[in-house]
């Protein structure tokens, strides 16, 4: 049973997003090129610098039964929806066990966020200061901890092969997917299901992120807010939702005769060691992650047609992460048809890693690259580059065997690198 | 004015449909909280915070644990109420 290096596949998809409360919609949304970005309506986020941000299309207590959302964190409840989707994605029916194909010995959750349950602990502070102590909610810690995402949805599978909550910033939910690959190649679980989550649409997290700066202040024009790579690009949008993926040993997949949407290669991983909010300049962190991801798995980078990058529309950071491919594909970059999905569905933290994997599965099943919108003045260093932004509208990737990867960065310096490819 | 069983039945039978979904007609005299109810021991506190506020009367912790059904609860809250 235990072995290592074994291949692992993407069986399952499942999503909720600023562009649809499914995967089917989400991609519709980002291969349309339509932006999820809207304006924050309320007395509660007037005074605030940023009113701006892209929520899920579909409100997660339309969804949920309201007994069991009442007790869920909302980055909770999107990555319950965007589980329970992947699991029947999948063809599993009920919790392991009930459901013969997987054991629950063998199923694994890893589901991250990048800051948790911040909505609860915030309302319940006022809850707390306004009516009192006993009127704070007993669920409370299991609504804010951020492991309640992954552990909910554990419980709802049935996982016991292990519950894991890699916590990277805005990396957590790439990290998260790495986490399950390495579960299966060593053998502790042939199923793992993960991504990541998040739901931070709050006006404290608003305040705090336009605080550092990092948050476009386009509250004129919300669609046109996220614009990687163009020149009036100032700061990333804030989106909530959730992305979550099944991943299998192809030997378990094919037993059971699932459908695969894709190969997992395998993870690039590095930590800048630079600033706790800054992104290296040069890239060099990024770099490293591309290097180490290159020496770890049989990616060819002839065959790598399309990247989901990290591109979060702020001034340093989309300029880095070209750099920094630049420095290790060299010319092989030029066959890379780059698309920046944040400047649809704004930056969803810790569920970014989350949902750009689900888009980077379905771009390479598609054989279809979405654009990246709102590139209308296209940044002198990217031009002068000439990396290949996929802009205006969706694009074909080639025939034949095709690979991809996945960009995620967060504050603190992790760098995550995803890699998949056609089977 | 006090409430009579049958309105605190009525009234956690609401409490109960709010927070675990249970319908109203379910929630009898003979019903555990637990066990037929769907209410975990987390949900209680809940249940028991709003039986509080909607009766008027204060449930101590100590006491919590022996209300087992919604005749039990019925019956405290009867007893206890201003």
């Amino acid at each position: 049973m235990s072995s290592t290096n074994r291949t692992v596949v993407v069986t399952g998809i499942g999503a909720t997003t600023p562009l649809g409360g499914d995967a089917a919609s989400t991609w519709e949304g980002l291969v349309a090129g339509r932006s999820g970005v809207k304006p924050l309506e309320g007395e509660r986020f007037a005074e605030l610098p940023v009113r701006i941000a892209a929520p899920a299309a579909v409100d997660p207590g339309e969804v949920l039964p309201r007994p069991l959302a009442r007790k869920l964190d909302r980055s909770a409840q999107f990555a319950l929806i965007a589980a329970k989707e992947a699991w029947a994605d999948a063809g599993y029916e009920g919790k392991a066990g009930e459901d013969s194909k997987i054991a629950p010995e063998r199923l694994g959750a890893v589901i991250a966020s990048g800051i948790g349950g911040v909505t609860t602990l915030l309302d319940q502070y006022d809850v707390l200061k306004e009516k009192g102590v006993r009127r704070v909610s007993p669920h409370t810690v299991p609504m804010l901890m951020p492991n309640g995402p992954s552990a909910n949805v554990g419980l709802e599978v049935g996982a016991q092969a292990g519950v894991h909550t890699p916590v990277s910033a805005c990396a957590s939910g790439a990290e998260a997917i790495g986490y399950a690959v390495e579960m299966i190649r060593t053998g502790r679980a042939d199923v793992v299901i993960a991504g990541g989550t998040e739901a931070a649409i709050h006006p404290l997290p608003i305040a705090a992120f336009a605080n550092m700066m990092a948050m476009s202040k386009n509250n004129e024009e919300p669609t046109k807010a996220s614009r990687p790579y163009d020149k009036g690009r100032d700061g990333f949008v804030l989106g909530e939702g959730a992305g979550v993926v099944v991943l299998e040993s192809e030997e378990h997949a094919k037993a059971r005769g699932a459908r695969v949407y894709c190969e997992v290669l395998g993870q690039g991983l590095s930590a800048d060691s630079h600033h706790i909010a800054q992104p290296e300049p040069t890239g060099r962190g990024v770099a490293a992650a591309v290097q180490n991801l290159l020496d770890s798995t049989d990616l060819k980078p002839a065959e790598l047609v399309h990247l989901n990058a990290h591109a979060t529309s702020t001034p340093q950071g989309d300029i880095a992460e070209i750099k920094a491919l630049r420095k290790v594909l060299g010319a092989d970059l030029d066959h890379v048809a780059i698309s920046g999905t944040k400047s649809m569905t704004g930056h969803l933290l810790g569920g970014a890693g989350g949902i750009e994997t689900v888009a980077t599965v379905l771009a390479l099943h598609h054989r279809l690259a979405p654009p990246t919108i709102n590139v209308e003045d296209l940044d002198e260093d990217i031009a002068a580059d000439g990396a290949d932004i996929v802009r205006g509208e969706a694009r074909a990737l080639p025939e034949g065997t095709i690979a991809a990867i996945n960009n995620s960065f967060g504050f603190g310096g992790h760098n995550v690198v995803l890699a998949f490819r056609t089977v | 004015m006090a409430a009579t069983q049958e309105e605190i039945v009525a009234g956690l039978a609401e409490i109960v449909n709010e927070i675990a979904g249970i319908p109203v007609e379910d929630v009898q005299l003979d019903k555990s909280f637990t066990d037929d109810l769907d209410v975990d021991s987390l949900s209680m506190v809940e249940v028991v915070v709003a039986a509080e506020e909607r009766f008027d009367v204060k449930i101590p912790d100590d006491d919590v644990k022996n209300l087992k059904t919604v005749g039990d609860a019925a019956d405290y809250i009867l007893k206890h109420q201003d």
